[in-house]
């Protein structure tokens, strides 16, 4: 039996709209993926926490605010931190693109731009996470 | 250091990594859940069940609290439907209980049901299992109080709460229909909502009706409003009443054996089922067998007969 794919949906920082993570939750679940969902104002400690104690394949990090830089690399640094650094993180929200080679070199493996489509995102987990 | 002992300490990631095994149903796990079982039996079990929305996590989180102030280690197994039409699940329970997700004595699992052939009762049981061979002292296990499933999840609990909320017009119903007979305690959550005075009233009146239990045990209720964190002191404090109760009256022995029943048949059933059906795939029968039972030429007893027989026959 092949294994359910499973990705948390996080939002760091402060800003309070998660109008576009609920958007990815609901896709991510119609294309059969168990999804936890932790709301907003999310500090890096409770994702990556929330995140081993789940057994995720996948953290997807929402940003509108601007705090990436400073938020999304330090997810992934806590989860090498806890020796959980097959979590793969992947980012999208309002992020410019001159930020991209940056994020990436820090360990985010994937960044979606505003306008990428749900079948994109979608597409990139089932082709990077193992279900066998 | 092995992964059993791994997880005997503590180890997070790798109960973690176990918990997702059971889900997904590799079979390895069951070498580790071997391992693991004469190790459990210390943790004290409390599920809790009740309509969507009706303050479960609230709830839970508010208890966690309280149980954390007495420095007691918690495990929390959230389940949540999954969508019979796609196959996912969004789990949300933990958006009410994230301010814990940094503390190290609280480990909280999202699961999704999944609706497979007694998926539900027994993955829960599993992942129950390792949270209390990891040591957690309290387990609190939230299930949507709908279907039967939950019902069973419920009833493994050593205490079960049962949370209602005012102003449903239909409570009544939704209390007769089976759920009064698994509540050891009832909670009306939402009490800054009108109509709780009356839902007390009309529950009391029911609980009055209801057969006597057994173990002499009168489920009270508690009022709550969890959003604010009133009356959860008092709800704890009716949990570990409740728990002195079993234990003064042996009745604790009696729901320890009906458990370890209920474990020994949950995984007898599935294992004596995934066996039976992988035998009827891998032998290419399934197709004339539903052929026959349409067209009658067979009928459904005799034919489950044969393969009974066909497999107790096996090796003598
Ligand atoms: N008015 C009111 N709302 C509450 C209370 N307790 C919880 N809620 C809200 O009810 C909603 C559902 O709560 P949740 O704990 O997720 O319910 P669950 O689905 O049963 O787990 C949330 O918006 C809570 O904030 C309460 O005592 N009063
Ligand atoms: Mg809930």
């Amino acid at each position: 039996m092949a294994r359910k794919i499973r990705v948390l949906i996080a939002k760091p920082g402060l800003d309070g709209h998660d109008r576009g993570a609920k958007v990815i939750a609901r896709a991510l679940r119609d294309a059969g993926m168990e999804v936890i969902y932790t709301g907003i104002r999310q500090t890096p400690e409770q994702i990556a926490n929330a995140a081993i104690q789940e057994g995720v394949d996948m953290v997807g990090l929402s940003s509108l605010s601007g705090a990436h830089m400073s938020l999304f690399p330090k997810v992934v640094q806590i989860l090498k931190e806890k020796g959980a650094e097959d979590i793969i993180v992947f980012g999208g929200g309002i992020i410019p693109v001159d930020d991209i080679p940056e994020l990436k070199k820090a360990g985010i493996r994937e960044i979606f731009q505003p306008g990428a489509s749900t079948e994109e995102i979608i597409k990139y987990i089932q082709e990077n996470v193992k279900t066998t | 250091m092995t992964l059993a002992k791994r997880i005997l300490e503590g180890d997070i990631r790798a109960a973690s990594r176990l918990m997702r095994d059971i889900d997904d149903r590799v079979p390895s796990a069951l070498g580790l859940l071997k391992e693991l079982y004469p190790k459990t039996g210390r943790a004290y079990i409390i599920g809790i069940t009740g309509p969507p929305g009706s303050g479960k996590s609230t709830i839970v989180d508010k208890m966690v609290d309280i149980f954390r102030k007495e420095e007691k280690s918690v495990g929390i197994v959230a389940v949540d439907p999954t969508s019979p039409f796609t196959g996912g699940a969004i789990l949300g329970d933990r958006i009410r209980m994230q301010r814990h997700a940094t503390d190290e004595g609280v480990f909280i699992r999202s699961l999704a049901t999944r609706g497979c052939l007694g998926g539900l009762s027994r993955s829960t049981q599993d992942i129950v299992n390792v949270m209390d061979a990891m040591g957690k002292e309290i387990i609190l296990v939230e299930t949507v109080g709908v279907g039967q499933d939950e019902v069973e999840i419920v009833n493994t609990a050593h205490t079960s709460i049962v949370v209602l909320v005012p102003g449903l017009g239909d409570d009544i119903q939704a209390i007769k229909a089976g759920i009064i007979e698994i509540g050891d305690i009832f909670v009306i959550n939402k009490c800054d909502r009108e109509g709780a005075d009356k839902m007390e009233r009309d529950l009391r009146l029911v609980l009055e009706m209801a057969r006597k239990r057994e173990d002499g045990w009168e489920p009270p209720i508690f009022k709550t409003e969890a959003i604010l964190g009133k009356g959860i002191f008092e709800l704890v404090y009716g949990i570990y009443r409740h728990r002195q109760a079993l234990e003064q009256n042996r009745t604790m022995e009696r729901k320890l054996r009906e458990r370890a029943k209920a474990t020994f048949l949950e995984i007898l059933e599935t294992e004596v089922m995934t066996h039976l059906i992988e035998k009827l795939e891998k032998e290419g029968r399934w197709e004339t067998i539903i052929d026959d039972l349409v067209n009658r030429r067979a009928d459904p007893y005799s034919l489950v007969e044969e393969i009974m027989a066909e497999e107790l026959t096996k090796g003598h």
